[in-house]
């Protein structure tokens, strides 16, 4: 594995070593001193072209914990012109030596002509509405945590599946670790054409709530759409919100999930937030120990396998 | 003296020898023997043809940041067997007004090598709004009125212009077909792709109402319409029962949406990304159909070169466009007639006399037939040769070519416009 671009593409073996990576640095994040030397004389550079403080601090906490040196380029979207200046931008960090970049761009499939022009290894930390990665592993590990195994588990993704870069990570990682995914959307929030995707598709959340171990709230991102997909706030909430009475139906095991930060009251009620079966928490403490575990299968010592590679864009 | 081909024009295929003086066509027989002094290409084994005429080009003049120009655009076109095209007008500025239409004119006659014909926007400065001075750009010799590159929005807007555009003589209006407010945002077709990649799409359906509108308005007004770039099956039925209905109407297509399908963008590859977009598998199929019948009457290139730093990007941030002006025989060849699906004839009429009648080039000498007193424009070709497009020996500088690397069979060995060569791979 050179770079990761994409969850689409890697197969079951390359996800389970990757969780099985992660449990190794969440033991060692677990210790009073959360450092190791595993990547001494290493660089990791962060490009980020859309704002995010919470993805660009954990990856640079776990370069950090790995014992790499960090830079960080903050690329405000407004005074750059795009395309032309991806490439200028990654040559221009190429050239004072890095060994990763980290990139989040608002245009789907950036990390992977970046990862053509540079030889640095690229990972993506978010790209348009196709790809987040390490969010997928990160939920996959949360949840492998809690049930032992992702075989057979049944998974709702509720929410604006179309502009969802979070969904389009997930519903491959847990497919390929053999969960059951249904994607609960309205008709103008899912993409034209999902025939090819390995999930069930539905707008009924209630009928799915019936029988699921998982429900994947996603944010709804209403500064994405540019256009009212949907014909209100409350009607939104109404039919596809987890509501407190809707939580109340769900089984004792059931966890609830959300890849942040939450629109409390529309996507989620604020009490089913606080809840215990919901693991966001979790997911976010998680996060630091997966952003190592893909850096250091990257960057390590070690055989480097040219396996999978991360899918297309 | 083109001697030993097989002429293929309007009035059939035959075996025949040329003798050009002067720029015309002056001896047509099965056998002439050459007299001393005369250059002879030798033609055995290719077919002889009018000049190819393309009805959708872009030079990029005027423009800013372009590595192509008029200079390179006609030698693309005299390298593909073109000897007339028809420019667009999106350019920047754009042309709206008879003097950058006389400028273009200008441009390409100092140039030569291949005759242009400039359209011109039909509204001012392309933006939907008011028509343009349609009567002064015809009588600057503008026929195709059109804002490619986007459709116009407002009914009312292309019904005045389709008003006016009806008296005319040879004027027609043409439309890149596609609802703005259903593509806006969007980088490639509106289905598997695009919902994989996370991309939003352009919808086969935003062609398809603009076209179905535009046809009624054609038929309400009488004027002569033009899809241009057709990519979907839909559109071929809507001009289909339109023409039921006798509305003039005629539809050309791209050697690219010929070739390939969205699949093309599944790596991410933004040389195949264009507008209107490459469609599916089923859209292909129709639209090979729809020229093997005969019921598509042109193959257009809308060669459109971009620097390299302009494809060198996401697909959500490169430009749209792609080039073919030297490939597009040879791609129709490879595509259409090596597999059997249309007869060589066929492909032959949609990329030669059917464009120059549509735009009106016939008048200007072009598309035969190929008959004494006719102006020599010929194109030479040897249908089974296989050449490897390579960038490098294509007169476009930009390298937007989504056929690069790949081996195609039929190749233009040599290009006449009146009588002077302005191509041969003969030589070096």
């Amino acid at each position: 594995m050179r770079h990761l671009l994409g969850v689409r593409g890697l197969d079951r073996d390359d996800l389970v070593h990757l969780l099985d990576l992660t449990a190794s640095f969440r033991a060692v994040n677990a210790r009073p001193i959360p450092k190791v030397p595993a990547l001494q004389g290493r660089t990791v550079a962060t490009l980020f072209f859309e704002d995010s403080t919470r993805t660009r601090l954990s990856f640079e906490t776990a370069a950090k914990r790995l014992s790499a040196d960090t830079l960080s380029f903050s690329v405000g979207t407004s005074s750059v012109k795009k395309g032309e200046s991806l490439r200028d931008t990654a040559r221009t960090v190429e050239a004072m030596g890095v060994d990763a970049i980290v990139l989040r761009h608002s245009a789907s499939g950036a990390p992977h002509r970046l990862a053509g022009w540079v030889d640095a290894a690229v990972v993506n930390a978010g790209d348009g509405w196709h790809e987040h990665p390490t969010q997928a592993l990160l939920d996959a590990f949360t949840l492998r945590e809690r049930f032992g195994t992702l075989d057979g588990l049944r998974v709702a993704i509720v929410g604006d599946i179309a502009h969802s870069r979070v969904a389009r990570s997930n519903v491959w990682a847990l497919h390929t670790l053999g969960a059951e995914v249904t994607l609960v959307a309205p008709r103008t929030l899912l993409p034209p054409d999902t025939s090819a995707w390995p999930v069930r598709v539905t707008d009924d959340l209630d009928d799915v709530l019936r029988s699921v171990d998982v429900v994947y709230l996603l944010r709804m991102q209403f500064e994405r759409q540019g256009a009212p997909l949907v014909p209100s706030l409350a009607e939104y909430v109404e039919r596809f919100g987890l509501t407190r009475e809707r939580a109340e139906r769900l089984g004792p095991s059931t966890v609830v999930m959300h890849p942040g930060p939450m629109n409390q009251g529309v996507e989620i009620a604020p009490e089913v937030a606080d809840d215990p079966r919901c693991l966001v928490l979790d997911q976010v403490a998680n996060g630091v120990s997966v952003r190592m575990a893909v850096l250091f299968r990257l960057l390590g010592a070690g055989p480097l396998q040219n396996a999978g590679g991360g899918g297309d864009v | 003296m083109i001697r030993g081909g097989e002429v293929i024009d309007r009035l059939g295929r035959r075996r025949v020898d040329l003798r050009i003086d002067d720029g015309r066509v002056v001896e047509v027989a099965p056998s002439i023997g050459p007299a001393s002094g005369d250059a002879v290409v030798d033609a055995r084994g290719s077919i002889v043809v009018p000049g190819l005429v393309d009805l959708q080009v872009h030079l990029r003049e005027p423009g800013v940041g372009h590595v192509d120009s008029i200079e390179t655009c006609v030698a693309a076109a005299a390298q593909g067997g073109v000897t007339a095209l028809v420019a667009m007008p999106n350019t920047t500025p754009c042309i709206d007004t008879p003097e950058l239409v006389h400028h273009v004119h200008e441009r390409a006659r100092a140039v030569g090598r291949c005759d242009v014909m400039s359209s011109a926007a039909m509204t001012v400065g392309r933006a939907g709004e008011r028509a343009s001075d349609i009567e002064a750009l015809h009588a600057a010799g503008v026929r195709l009125f059109t804002d490619d590159g986007s459709a116009v929005m407002s009914s009312a807007v292309v019904r005045e212009v389709m008003e006016r555009v009806s008296v005319l003589r040879g004027a027609y209006v043409g439309q890149h077909a596609e609802d703005e407010s259903l593509v806006v945002g969007g980088h490639l077709n509106d289905g598997e792709v695009a919902a994989r990649l996370g991309i939003k799409g352009r919808p086969a359906v935003a062609e398809e109402i603009v076209v179905a509108r535009d046809l009624m308005l054609a038929m309400l007004t009488g004027a002569r319409y033009h899809v241009l770039h057709a990519s979907c099956a839909g559109t071929l039925e809507l001009v289909a029962a339109a023409r039921a209905r006798r509305v003039p109407v005629t539809i050309e297509v791209t050697p690219q949406h010929l070739s390939f399908t969205e699949q093309a963008l599944a790596s991410g590859d933004a040389l195949y990304k264009m507008n209107p977009p490459l469609r599916t598998a089923a859209d292909r199929q129709a639209l090979r159909a729809g020229v093997a019948d005969g019921s598509i009457d042109a193959i257009a290139t809308d060669h459109a070169p971009h620097p390299d730093d302009r494809k060198a990007a996401s697909l959500v941030d490169a430009a749209p466009g792609m080039t073919g002006l030297e490939t597009s025989l040879a791609v129709a060849i490879t595509e259409l007639v090596v597999p059997g699906l249309a007869a060589l004839e066929t492909v032959i009429a949609a990329m030669c006399w059917r464009p120059a009648r549509i735009a009106g080039l016939d008048r200007w000498g072009h598309g035969g037939p190929i008959a004494v007193g006719a102006p020599a424009n010929l194109a030479v070709v040897d249908p089974a040769e296989s050449w490897q497009v390579d960038p490098a020996g294509l007169a476009t500088v930009s390298s937007n070519n989504p056929h690069r690397g790949r081996w195609l069979q039929g190749r233009v060995t040599h290009t006449f416009l009146r009588g002077r060569c302005t191509w041969s791979s003969r030589m070096p």
